[in-house]
């Protein structure tokens, strides 16, 4: 079972609220993905038009709330903005994303580092959105990150997982859960994460656009459980040749005449 | 709570090298990276009908990591006093050997002879007597020695953090400890008295060691005290446990057989070269990017068949009791070495088969002191 | 007296607390987060806080977001 800050999820699909149609077909998307980890966004109320709150539509008792800094562009913009998620909700979870480039929103290394050791510092339980850079998954988790979040390509894009090489790097090496996020675009991308190793996926313009949102969602709570399955079932080697499956033929070894029985 | 690494059940280890099919076998070889059902593939009974394919992807690794290269070192004996009584041990208080320590004075002559030989890494080993070999002690070596070594490794009791600290301020840059055996039962029955019967504490050191920011920390068993596939397991799973606490430290291992010594301890279990070559082949395909020892314990036939195939450092024309490289007569080694070769006559072997001796691996004019977290807060003066 | 409100100046009544300004503004006070000079007010707060002259408050909700 997935667990993050000694909090256990049920699923390791997490979904994001952002760009769906109605708010209905969000609540039955976020049910048919089976997530219980969602995000959300921070908002300047508009005064003149209103607008429901999200947090209406979601039983905060099923699903755990992941607020995020976006729009944040410097580390203290989203320390800021960090505080009011934590005044709303009243847990200090944190999905920290500093984006200074607002054509790419790629994820400032620098900044996001620095906020991690504040707000970590602070109490929040941050999971920093990140380039897919080993060294500062590391250094984040150095500085008290629960999890780490490399992008799999920026964001928006339903690219697939393009930074497949560092993200197994950060697989490999980091001891907090590995949470891909961005460029997910089709449940094949989120199923090879799973099989890679990653301990989670967050999904949401793929499912929100999707011509039918709640289906999509269905079909990413799928591909998450068939990923994780063959990841924990263990996936046989890919190899550019063939490897014959019979012992004795097909491997070529190195010549060990130099050891001595006995010896 | 701290997290610390253990070995709960060696046992459970054994049974887990069990009855592994030749298939397994296959797959570990195949694979990119080892997880640790893999790794227990690649030391089980069944793999040894595959010693050279596990030799040639070994060798591929070692190839594509670490070049056409052989690190070289030497040791130097500082003093063979020593509190424990380890059954298996030429220095154990018990053996009524010829004891002394190096004065600070004899021991920078054994390095200004070994430096005139050419190396540049020396490791700095003694008994584990604290009164009488203590940090204060080490921590003088180091500041004579840092300036004319690009490498001092320390094999010594095992200390302190801060007192790791302290001796990589002074110049140490490397520690070994090697836990001898994971298996707890055989090494408390091994380990008669003194510091080291207590098996959690030294298990503990490598990290202690990594913490302190040492570049290098040095993990193995001496082969020939218990099940040699379970203490390969063992090995791997605790190499993985640094490795994913200490991502900036960089790990080897060491691969001792049990060599006759003073108080005539038989080795329980034999260990053979295959078995060796097995477990080091292994450990190759399972950590690429582990530095792996080969010591002078070891035969010349042997250690030149090795080269390249997955050890990247060998000792060379060492002497294991101190003051040994001073004075030809000594007597109160630590143990018979196998290979009484030159670093010269070793040095010749590595390049005539198409292999560059190094002697130093980076230079510690660039070092700063570094807190564990990374993060620089002066530099070295 | 006059306050900025989401960077909108609006006309209050002298000694309107946080919690009145709100119902004006038609919000439930339990789906808003209030900034009041950069400093965030607890919920519990609204009552009892006096908006004065010149200040500058931020109303923040959540919305959708990945």
């Amino acid at each position: 079972m997935l667990t993050i800050a000694d909090t256990h999820f049920s699923s390791r699909l997490f979904v994001g609220t952002g760009k769906f149609a109605s708010a209905d077909i969000m609540r039955q998307a976020i049910e048919a993905s089976g997530a219980d980890m969602v995000t959300v966004a921070l908002r300047r109320v508009d005064l003149d038009n209103p607008e429901d709150d999200i947090m209406s539509h979601l039983d905060r008792e099923r699903f755990h709330f992941l607020p995020n800094t976006s729009g944040a562009r410097t580390a203290e913009e989203a320390i800021r903005l960090a505080r009011l998620a934590r005044a709303a909700t009243g847990t200090p979870w944190l999905k920290l994303e500093v984006t200074p480039d607002p054509r790419t929103l790629l994820p400032d290394p620098i900044d996001t580092l620095k906020a991690t050791e504040i707000l970590a510092q602070e109490g929040f339980i941050v999971l920093p959105y990140i380039n897919a850079d080993p060294i500062l998954a590391l250094r984040l988790q150095d500085a008290g990150a629960a999890a780490v979040m490399p992008l799999g390509a920026p964001i928006g894009t339903n690219l697939g997982i393009r930074t497949a090489l560092q993200v197994e790097i950060i697989i490999e090496q980091a001891r907090v859960p590995v949470v891909v996020d961005a460029g997910i675009g089709a449940p094949s991308h989120a199923a090879r994460a799973l099989e890679m190793g990653a301990d989670a996926v967050l999904v949401n313009t793929a499912i929100a656009v999707a011509g039918d949102p709640v289906r999509m969602a269905r079909a990413f709570r799928q591909a998450v459980e068939s990923g994780r399955d063959a990841f924990e079932a263990g996936l046989g080697a890919a190899s550019t040749v063939a490897h014959a499956s019979s012992p004795e033929t097909g491997i070529i070894g190195e010549d060990l005449g130099f050891l001595q029985e006995g010896a | 709570m701290k997290d610390s690494f253990t070995i709960t059940d060696f046992a459970a280890l054994q049974a887990q090298l069990a009855d592994i099919p030749a298939e397994r076998v296959l797959t570990a070889l195949a694979r990119d990276h080892c997880t640790d059902d893999d790794l227990a593939a690649l030391l089980s009974p069944a793999a040894g009908s595959f010693l050279p394919q596990l030799a040639a992807r070994s060798r591929d690794i070692t190839r594509q990591r670490f070049g056409r290269t052989t690190q070289i070192y030497a040791p130097l004996y500082l003093s063979n006093y020593c509190v424990n009584r380890c059954a298996y041990c030429g220095f154990s208080a018990g053996n009524r050997i010829h004891r002394r320590k190096l004065t600070l004075d004899e021991a920078v002559a054994e390095a200004e002879i070994l430096r005139g030989r050419g190396f540049q890494h020396i490791l700095l080993v003694s008994g584990e007597a604290p009164a009488v070999l203590d940090v204060e002690y080490l921590e003088a070596i180091a500041l004579r020695l840092r300036d004319r070594f690009a490498a001092v490794s320390i094999e010594v009791q095992p200390l302190e953090e801060d007192e790791y600290a302290r001796l990589f301020r002074a110049g140490i840059t490397a520690v070994a400890v090697y836990q001898e055996t994971y298996d707890r039962r055989v090494y408390d029955r091994v380990h008669l008295a003194g510091r080291k019967c207590d098996y959690d504490y030294r298990l503990a050191t490598p990290a202690r060691a990594a913490a302190a920011g040492m570049r290098e920390v040095g993990i193995g068993a001496l082969l020939g005290l218990s099940d040699w596939r379970a203490e390969g397991l063992a090995i791997g799973l605790h190499l993985a446990w640094l490795r994913r606490r200490f991502w900036q430290t960089g790990f080897t291992v060491s691969f001792p057989r049990l060599r006759p010594a003073a108080g005539e301890f038989q080795p329980l279990v034999a260990v053979n070269e295959k078995h060796l070559s097995q477990l080091i082949f292994a450990l190759r395909i399972f950590d690429p990017d582990v530095g792996l020892i080969l010591s002078t314990r070891e035969e010349p036939r042997y250690r030149d068949g090795m080269l390249g195939l997955g050890p990247t450092r060998y000792s060379a024309g060492s002497c294991t009791a101190p003051g040994g490289y001073s004075h030809e007569d000594h007597d109160g080694e630590q143990f018979s070495v196998g290979d009484h070769r030159s670093v010269d006559e070793v040095c010749r072997v590595i390049r005539s088969k198409g292999f560059d001796p190094v002697c130093k691996d980076w230079d510690r004019t660039f070092q700063q002191v570094v807190e564990p977290r990374g993060h620089a807060i002066c530099t070295r003066v | 007296m006059q306050i900025i409100c989401n960077g909108q100046r609006r006309d209050l009544a002298e000694d309107t607390t946080l919690a009145a300004m709100l119902a004006m503004l038609d919000l439930d006070p339990n789906t808003v987060v209030a900034e009041v000079n950069r400093k965030i007010i607890e919920r519990d707060q609204y009552e009892d806080l006096r908006l004065r002259d010149g200040d500058r408050i931020e109303l923040i909700r959540f919305v959708g977001g990945g």
